[in-house]
This record gives C-alpha cells, structure tokens and sequence, in this order.
C-alpha cells in the first residue's frame, strides 16, 4: 500500500471519528470539537496530496491548509460564542434543548 | 517511513476517538490536544513545517483554549464538568451513519489506482510561502484577513453580555 493511501485512510478515519462524535453526541461543545476534527482531517487530505504529487507545484497544498486553518479558526471562535449565548439563554447547553425555534 | 506514520495515525485517532467517548469534558479537550499535536506531527512527517507551526499555535494554542474557556463558563456546579448519558438511539445512528462513511471512504480509497510513487519530498520554504501570500493569493490573504476581523467581532458581540439586563437587576 502506498504512502498515499495510508495517509488517505488515516484522514478518512479521522474524519469518521469527527462525524460520529458531532452525530452521537448531544453535549454542543463536544459537536463543535467533532466539527473541528473533520476539518483537521480535510487539512491531512490537502497535505498529503501535496507530499506525494508527481510533480508538486511549489505551496499550493500549503497555502490551501494555511486558508483552511484560518477560516476553522474562526469557525470555532464564532461557533463557542453561540455556545456562550445559547447557555445565557437557557442556561444548557445541550442539543435537545434548543428547540426555540421549532414550528 | 510508513512505521512513523502508523504510529502518528493510531496516537492521533486513540486520542481523537477516547475524547470523543468521555464523559468529562475537560478530559475530552485536554485529549483533543494530544490529537491535535498528532497531525501536527504529521504535517511535519509530510515536510509542511510551516503548517505544522501553524497547527500547533492555532489548535494546540488558542482552540483548544478557548475551548476550555467554554467549558468553563457553560456549567453550574463544580460537579457540572461530565455531561450526561445520551440516548441510545442517538448513539447507536451516530455509529451507523459513521462507520457507513467510513466503508464508502475506505472502500474508494482502497479501490482507486494510486501507483507507487517515490516523488521526493517537495521543499517549500517560508519565503516562497510570504512570496506567494503577497503575490499571487494578495486577495485571497486580504479576504481571510477581513473574514478572520469580521468573525471575531461577530464573536464578541454575540457573547457578550447585554448590558439592559444588568441595569435592570441593578436597584
């Protein structure tokens, strides 16, 4: 098996343990986390590319994850405020019990 | 060279899966750290050290704090930090809408031809990367510049408290 489709398949793992952790769980910050290892494992997928492309253009793949990081930073910052303003509200934060909203 | 990416997957994905199973949360994001360290150590295996530089003080540094600053500021009593049991049901979906993902993304990645190559290991320095920023992805780097601005403001403002409430427990 080749270097490529070892790190393919730990970026898939990973991926999969972020959606079973944002799927199961019904704690909001333990989906945001989940949320955050799916992008990680994104980010493992655009370096990997990069490493072993026959013929790699200088940074691309470096320039994507440095993006990708920058926009999962904000993501997670904006992410936990609501977080905050959601436990504010209702003085819980799990899923369930956001319902507000429902019709 | 496969052995030390084996090792780095299987700290990051125990790490990862361990955190994502426990009850405490403060023990979820301290293990989150551990994982977060771990591609790091990847990116540094592929020879994107820049990138693992940014990973380490972007996630290991300030995610995982502000994390931990949620966590802190989201319970009621000291006892609040383990969450309750979820559902069985909840759980049990979760499992199976995972592991399908995972056998799709499994069964392609194993089935798709990808020859053996032995490309080198592409260099990239830290001045083509400032060279690149400033050249060719100028906008690119201005937009993410404004969203990153934008986003924390955003984030300040939704957390912050209203001030019409305080005024009005105060006598």
């Amino acid at each position: 098996m080749s270097p490529l489709q070892l790190c393919l398949l730990f970026s898939s793992a990973l991926f999969c343990v972020g959606l079973v952790g944002a799927l199961a769980r019904s704690n909001t910050i333990l989906v945001l986390l989940g949320i955050e290892l799916m992008l990680n494992a994104a980010n493992i997928n655009f370096i990997a590319f990069w490493r072993f492309s026959p013929s790699p253009s200088p940074a691309t793949g470096v320039l994507f994850v440095i993006f990708s990081i920058a926009v999962a930073a904000a993501e997670a910052a904006v992410g936990l405020a609501l977080v905050i303003a959601v436990y504010r509200h209702q003085k819980n934060i799990r899923l369930q019990e956001a319902s507000r909203l429902k019709g | 060279m496969n052995a030390v990416l084996l090792a780095i997957a299987l700290v990051t994905l125990g790490t990862a899966a361990v955190a994502m199973t426990l009850r405490n949360l403060i023990h979820s994001a301290l293990l989150l750290i551990a994982s977060w360290a771990g591609v790091a150590a990847f990116y540094l295996w592929a020879g994107a050290e820049f990138v693992a530089f940014a990973e380490v003080l972007v996630y290991v540094g300030a995610v995982s704090m502000v994390v931990l600053f949620a966590v802190l500021l989201t319970r009621r009593s000291r006892a609040d930090f383990t969450v309750t049991p979820d559902s069985v049901g909840r759980a049990s979906s979760g499992f199976l809408a995972g592991g399908a993902v995972c056998g799709v993304l499994f069964g392609a990645v194993i089935a798709s031809p990808m020859g053996v190559m032995s490309s080198p290991t592409p260099t990239v320095t830290v001045r083509q990367i400032g060279a690149q920023l400033m050249g060719t992805h100028a906008a690119a780097l201005l937009i993410v510049g404004v969203l990153l601005t934008v986003a924390l403001l955003g984030a300040i403002v939704i957390a912050s408290a209203d001030r019409k409430d305080n005024s009005e427990d105060a006598p």
